[in-house]
C-alpha cells in the first residue's frame, strides 16, 4: 500500500498529507469507518475517491474539512494538522446547501461574510468565478429560480470564491439526472484546468471517477481502506472521445475489479 | 375560483343572509334583548362611533394589545433563543415551562387584576402572557431547523457560533417565528379582552360587559364587529411584515402563486 502511495506521489510538494489515518465511531469496540489510510494529495492534483456506500470515504472526507474528528493518525494540510474547521478549505456537498434567504451572488459571498474578507473588494471575484461557471446575469436571481444543475454551479462557485488551498467534493453531482451530470463533469474539467486547484473528489461513478482525475483511489468497506490506487494517463478533452477510449475502459474495469473483489459489487 | 361574477355571488349571499336574519327576528317577534336585527347592529355602531364612545374604547384595546404584544413577544424570542441555544437552560426551565404550558393562561387574568390593578398595566400584562407561549415554541423549533448540511457549511467555513446564529439559525427561523408572531398577536387581543371581563374601567371588553348588564345586545354585537374588524387589522399588520420579510419562504410563495392564479 505504502509503496503504491508514494511510487504514485508526483512531483510537486504535497498539499494534503494522510498518515495511518484511522476512524471508529462511539467506543474502541466501536465501528472501524477508516482503516490506516496513507496517502498523499500534490498541489493542483486531482484525487478522485471511488467506493460503494458505507466504504468510508464520506467519512475521509470529514475529516479532510475538519468536521469530524479522527481516532489515530494524522492528516496534514501544508504541514500543519487538520484538528477542526479551517478557512482554507472549501466544500462542494452532495445538495447545494444554498440559503434561499441569499440572492445567488449573497450565497456566493457567504464565505466572505464568515471570514470577513470584505464584500467589496471579493465581488469582482464572485462575478468572475459565476462567468466561468455560465451565471453572468443570474446574480441577483434567488436559489429557488435556478435548476439543480445551476444550483450546483452556485455551490462550486462558493466554496471557490474564498481561493482555498484545497477543494472537498463529496459526490456533488450525485443528486443530478445522467445528462446534466456528464455536463457538470466537463464543466468542472474546464474549471479545474483554467484554476488548478487541489481537489478531493468522492463519487460512487467509475467513469466520473476516471474521467475527472489524476489519481483514483478505490475504497472498499469494513473496515474501510485503500484496495487500490492509481494514476489516469488520459488526455483532457472532450468527455465522449475519451468515454470511448479504450484505455478509458481499462481504468474503468481496473475499479470495479477491486470493487468486486471487496464485495461492493453484488 | 375568484371572478368578478363569484365575488359578486359573495356579496349577494352576505346581503340575503342579512335579509333573512332580519325577516326571521322580525316575523317571529324575537324581543331585542334575545336577538337584535342587523339594522339595529348597525345603528347602534353607528351612534357609537359618532358619539366618539366607541374611538375611545378602541383605542384602549388597540394599546393594550400592542403593548402586551410588544412585550409579550420580546421576552419570548428571548427566552426560546436561551433555551433553543443553552441545554442546561433548557433542561432547568423545562419544568416551569411544561407547567406553563399546560394552563390555561386566561384563567389567571383575575389574579393579574389582582396584582396589578384595574388599569392598563393588567391587561398588558395578560395580553402579553398568552402571547408569549406561542412565539416562545416556534422560535425553539425554529432555531434547531436548521438542516445539518447547512450547519456542516458554516462550521466547514470555520464559522463562530455567533455567526451561525446570525447567518443561518435565525434567518431560517424566520418563518416559524412569523407563525407565531401571528398567533401571538390575536392571542394578544385575547388576553387584553379577558382582562377586561375580569375588571377594568375602560376598552371594549368592558364595553361588552356593561352592556351585557344593561342589556344592550344590539350594542354588544357592534362591538364583537368591531372586535373582528380590529382583529382582521392586526392580522394584516403582521401578514404585511412577514410578506416584505420572508419573501424567499417556500410555503409563502406557493401562497402568492396561488393567489395570483385566483386573480386571474
Amino acid at each position: 500500500m505504502d509503496a503504491i502511495a508514494r511510487e504514485a506521489a508526483p512531483l510537486a510538494r504535497d498539499v494534503i498529507a494522510i498518515r495511518h489515518l484511522s476512524k471508529t465511531y462511539g467506543r474502541a469496540d466501536g465501528v472501524v469507518a477508516l482503516s490506516d489510510i496513507e496517502c498523499t494529495v500534490a498541489d493542483g492534483e486531482f484525487l478522485s475517491i471511488v467506493g460503494p456506500s458505507g466504504c468510508g470515504k464520506s467519512t475521509l472526507l470529514k475529516i479532510l474539512a475538519g468536521l469530524l474528528s479522527r481516532t489515530s493518525g494524522e492528516v496534514l494540510l501544508n504541514g500543519s494538522p487538520i484538528d477542526g474547521p479551517r478557512k482554507d478549505i472549501g466544500v462542494v456537498f452532495q445538495s447545494p446547501v444554498l440559503f434561499p434567504w441569499r440572492s445567488v451572488l449573497g450565497n456566493v459571498l457567504l464565505p466572505v461574510d464568515v471570514q470577513q474578507l470584505g464584500r467589496e473588494k471579493m465581488k469582482q471575484r464572485a462575478l468572475d468565478l459565476l462567468a466561468l461557471v455560465g451565471l453572468t446575469g443570474f446574480e441577483h436571481r434567488y436559489p429557488w429560480e435556478l435548476s439543480g444543475g445551476m444550483q450546483q454551479r452556485v455551490a462550486l462557485v462558493r466554496a471557490l470564491i474564498h481561493d482555498p488551498a484545497i477543494l472537498l467534493m463529496d459526490e456533488p453531482f450525485g443528486a443530478l439526472d445522467a445528462m446534466t451530470r456528464e455536463q457538470m463533469n466537463v464543466e468542472l474539467q474546464r474549471i479545474w484546468m483554467e484554476r488548478r486547484k487541489t481537489v478531493v473528489f468522492i463519487t460512487h461513478s467509475t467513469s466520473e471517477a476516471v474521467f475527472l482525475a489524476d489519481r483514483v483511489m478505490v475504497m472498499t468497506p469494513r473496515p474501510g481502506k485503500i484496495d487500490d490506487l492509481f494514476e489516469v494517463d488520459l488526455p483532457r478533452f472532450c468527455f465522449n472521445d475519451v468515454m470511448t477510449t479504450e484505455k478509458f475502459g481499462v481504468y474503468v474495469r481496473r475499479i470495479r475489479k477491486s470493487l468486486n473483489a471487496g464485495g461492493g459489487l453484488e | 375560483m375568484g371572478g368578478p361574477k363569484n365575488f359578486a355571488l359573495r356579496l349577494l349571499l352576505i346581503a340575503a343572509f342579512l335579509v333573512v336574519w332580519e325577516a326571521v327576528v322580525r316575523v317571529f317577534e324575537i324581543p331585542m334583548f334575545v336577538l337584535p336585527t342587523p339594522s339595529n347592529v348597525f345603528m347602534a355602531l353607528w351612534r357609537g362611533i359618532t358619539s366618539s364612545l366607541y374611538v375611545d374604547h378602541i383605542w384602549i384595546t388597540l394599546t393594550e394589545t400592542l403593548m402586551g404584544f410588544v412585550v409579550g413577544t420580546s421576552l419570548a424570542f428571548l427566552f426560546g433563543t436561551l433555551i433553543a441555544l443553552s441545554r442546561p437552560v433548557e433542561y432547568f426551565l423545562y419544568p416551569f415551562i411544561v407547567m406553563f404550558q399546560s394552563m390555561p393562561k386566561v384563567a389567571l387574568a383575575p389574579l393579574i387584576i389582582v396584582w396589578f390593578g384595574l388599569g392598563l398595566a393588567s391587561k398588558v400584562v395578560n395580553a402579553a402572557l398568552v402571547a408569549f407561549f406561542p412565539l416562545m415554541v416556534n422560535t425553539i423549533v425554529g432555531l434547531r431547523s436548521a438542516e445539518e448540511d447547512k450547519v456542516n457549511l458554516m462550521k466547514s467555513l470555520a464559522a463562530t457560533r455567533t455567526q451561525i446564529f446570525w447567518m443561518l439559525q435565525l434567518p431560517n427561523a424566520m418563518p416559524y417565528i412569523f407563525a407565531g408572531l401571528e398567533m401571538a398577536m390575536i392571542f394578544a387581543l385575547i388576553g387584553a379582552i379577558v382582562a377586561e371581563f375580569v375588571g377594568a374601567q375602560s376598552g371594549l371588553g368592558m364595553l361588552i360587559q356593561s352592556m351585557n348588564f344593561t342589556m344592550d345586545v344590539a350594542g354588544q354585537f357592534s362591538v364583537l364587529l368591531l372586535l373582528s374588524m380590529l382583529g382582521l387589522l392586526l392580522n394584516g399588520i403582521v401578514m404585511g411584515v412577514r410578506r416584505r420579510v420572508l419573501f424567499w419562504d417556500a410555503s409563502q410563495k406557493f401562497d402568492a402563486e396561488a393567489a395570483k392564479k385566483e386573480a386571474v
